[in-house]
């Protein structure tokens, strides 16, 4: 897999689209391409773009928001360091946010999140039944699931997919391109197991007595270890 | 008194509704109790043959939607139980000719004077099928013990919990003994784990079933046969009765049973 120029979460604001260093245009394609792939997910969200000290002007900004309108996304902020963003921003009339590190350290002092806690999550889902086939459950954030997830049903997560229960389904987990999401289950037998981009299949036979496990992206690939770790 | 409408359906196709939905019929008849059987499988009937009642159809359940005749002119009764009836479906019509609010209605002009409506639904999840659960007040799943019709009923319990209309209970349909002893079909035990619903009936795989279908004679009518005792014991647990589970000879299986078979009113995971 190439390394992504683009990184998109799930956040309690909405997405939060964070650009790389490559050229412009290179970095358009890019977010198109994942906007494309993951249209259905996105649709009906809003997003905050992460420029950095990049310097982007109104059309750019602009360009950006007219490429996620196509997708029902609404761009509602820019993040950057650099005064000329800054200024375009607030000219196109979108909120200009902080330098990175604030809003969460803001958070952080008023006691509301963990001081470890990388971002803000979108929020869990919680689903209390059985989820069976056929059935689609898709959320920004996190999606716990107190029940067993069947053979034939779908998970896809923004970020973690914890699941109380049987997990036979298909799950994505980080599914806007998160390699730090994991996927934990007590009985962890997925169809199909996705993290970020990795794909994973459960081996064929059953095991006799399952154990709780996570899957994690580990070394570019996805690993399951047993719960609690030894 | 008012009916308790049943519908009997799958997802997928040949498992066996119409053979349950005649034989519980039968069964329930013979019980003293006043049964309609409806099918509600529009241009594809052939409950009406299973009964052997085909050639007493004069109207069936798109005259009675479109005003052509009356309800009870559409009712056609069993030859040899009293309270037997059938409403039978349309042979040529297509199937947009029935609403779900149709059924709703039907079903609810026939609750003052019957027991049970029994509604045979057509196959798929499309529009036959909301027809079929729309009036239910209960819903028996059917599946064979195979990997596919396990998927498909899965389906169709997850659409039903999600009208509200459950919990449905299941009949596994065609077990065969030996192969699951050889280890080539799957067990109870593994079809209800992978469903994790009530069990009401386990009917086993029975070649008088199909003498029986092909004759108009549904196997109910002489409990003597594996199958023909299957759907009384149904039946008797359809009308609260407690009966016991034939042993299998798979280990656990017991055990597995009393879990599933939670008491009436007990919340449904
Ligand atoms: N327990 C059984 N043993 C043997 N044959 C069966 C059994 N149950 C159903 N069948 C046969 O399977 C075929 C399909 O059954 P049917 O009731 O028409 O299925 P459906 O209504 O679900 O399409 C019929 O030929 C029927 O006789
Ligand atoms: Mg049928």
């Amino acid at each position: 897999m190439e390394p992504d120029s683009i990184a998109i979460k799930g956040t309690r604001q909405g997405l939060l689209i964070t650009l790389g260093e490559e050229p412009w245009e290179a970095l358009v394609d890019a977010l198109a391409r994942r906007l494309e792939k993951g249209a259905a997910f996105f649709r009906g969200g809003r997003a905050a773009l992460d420029v950095g000290s990049r310097s982007l002007d109104e059309t750019r900004i602009r360009q950006v928001q007219d490429l996620l309108a196509r997708y029902e996304v609404d761009l509602w902020a820019v993040r950057s360091t650099a005064d000329a963003t800054i200024l375009a921003t607030v000219r196109l009339g979108l909120t200009p946010l902080l330098g990175p590190e604030d809003a969460a350290r803001r958070a952080q002092s008023r006691g509301e999140t963990h001081p470890e806690a990388p971002t803000h999550p979108a929020g869990g889902l919680v689903v209390e039944r059985t989820v069976r086939s056929g059935q689609r459950i898709e959320h920004p954030g996190d999606v716990i699931v107190i029940g067993d997830v069947h053979a034939g049903a779908e998970i896809i997560a923004g970020r973690h997919i914890i699941v109380w229960g049987k997990l036979h389904g298909v799950v994505h987990a980080g599914a806007l391109g998160d390699e730090s999401a994991v996927v934990c289950a007590l009985d962890l037998a997925p169809t199909q197991l996705r993290i970020a981009d990795h794909i994973a299949r459960s081996p064929e036979e059953r095991r006799r007595r399952p154990v709780p496990e996570m899957a994690r992206v580990h070394k570019g690939r996805i690993e399951a270890i047993p719960w609690p770790h030894r | 008194m008012s009916a308790r409408v049943v519908t009997v359906t799958s997802g997928k196709g040949g498992v066996g509704k119409t053979t349950v939905v005649a034989n519980l019929g039968v069964a329930l008849a013979m019980r003293g109790q006043r049964v309609v059987t409806i099918d509600a499988d529009i241009g594809l009937r052939n409950l009406d043959v299973m009964l052997g009642l085909e050639n007493r159809i004069v109207y069936d359940l798109v005259d009675v939607v479109e005003g052509r005749c009356r309800l009870r002119q559409a009712l056609v009764r069993d030859k040899r139980l009293q309270e037997l009836y059938l409403l039978p479906a349309a042979q040529t019509r297509d199937k947009s000719a029935l609403r779900a609010e149709d059924m709703v209605r039907i079903c609810d002009e026939l609750r003052e004077s019957f027991d049970f409506l029994l509604v045979d639904s057509p196959a798929g999840i499309e529009q036959g099928f909301r027809n079929a659960v729309a009036p239910a007040d209960e819903v028996l799943i059917v599946t064979n013990p195979e990997v596919a019709a396990v998927r498909d009923a899965d389906r169709v319990i997850g659409l039903i919990e999600a009208e509200g209309k459950g919990p449905a209970r299941l009949i596994i349909n065609r077990l065969k003994p030996e192969l699951v002893r050889r280890g080539d079909m799957m067990d109870t035990a593994a079809v209800l784990e992978l469903l994790a619903i009530d069990l009401i009936g386990i009917v086993p795989e029975d070649e008088t079933v199909i003498v029986a279908a092909n004759t108009g004679r549904p196997i109910a009518f002489t409990d003597h046969s594996p199958a023909g005792r299957a759907f009384h014991d149904i039946a008797r647990r359809m009308l609260g009765e407690e009966v016991p589970f034939a042993p299998l000879k798979e280990p656990g299986f017991l055990e597995r049973l009393f879990r599933w078979m939670r008491p009436e009113g007990e919340e449904q995971r």
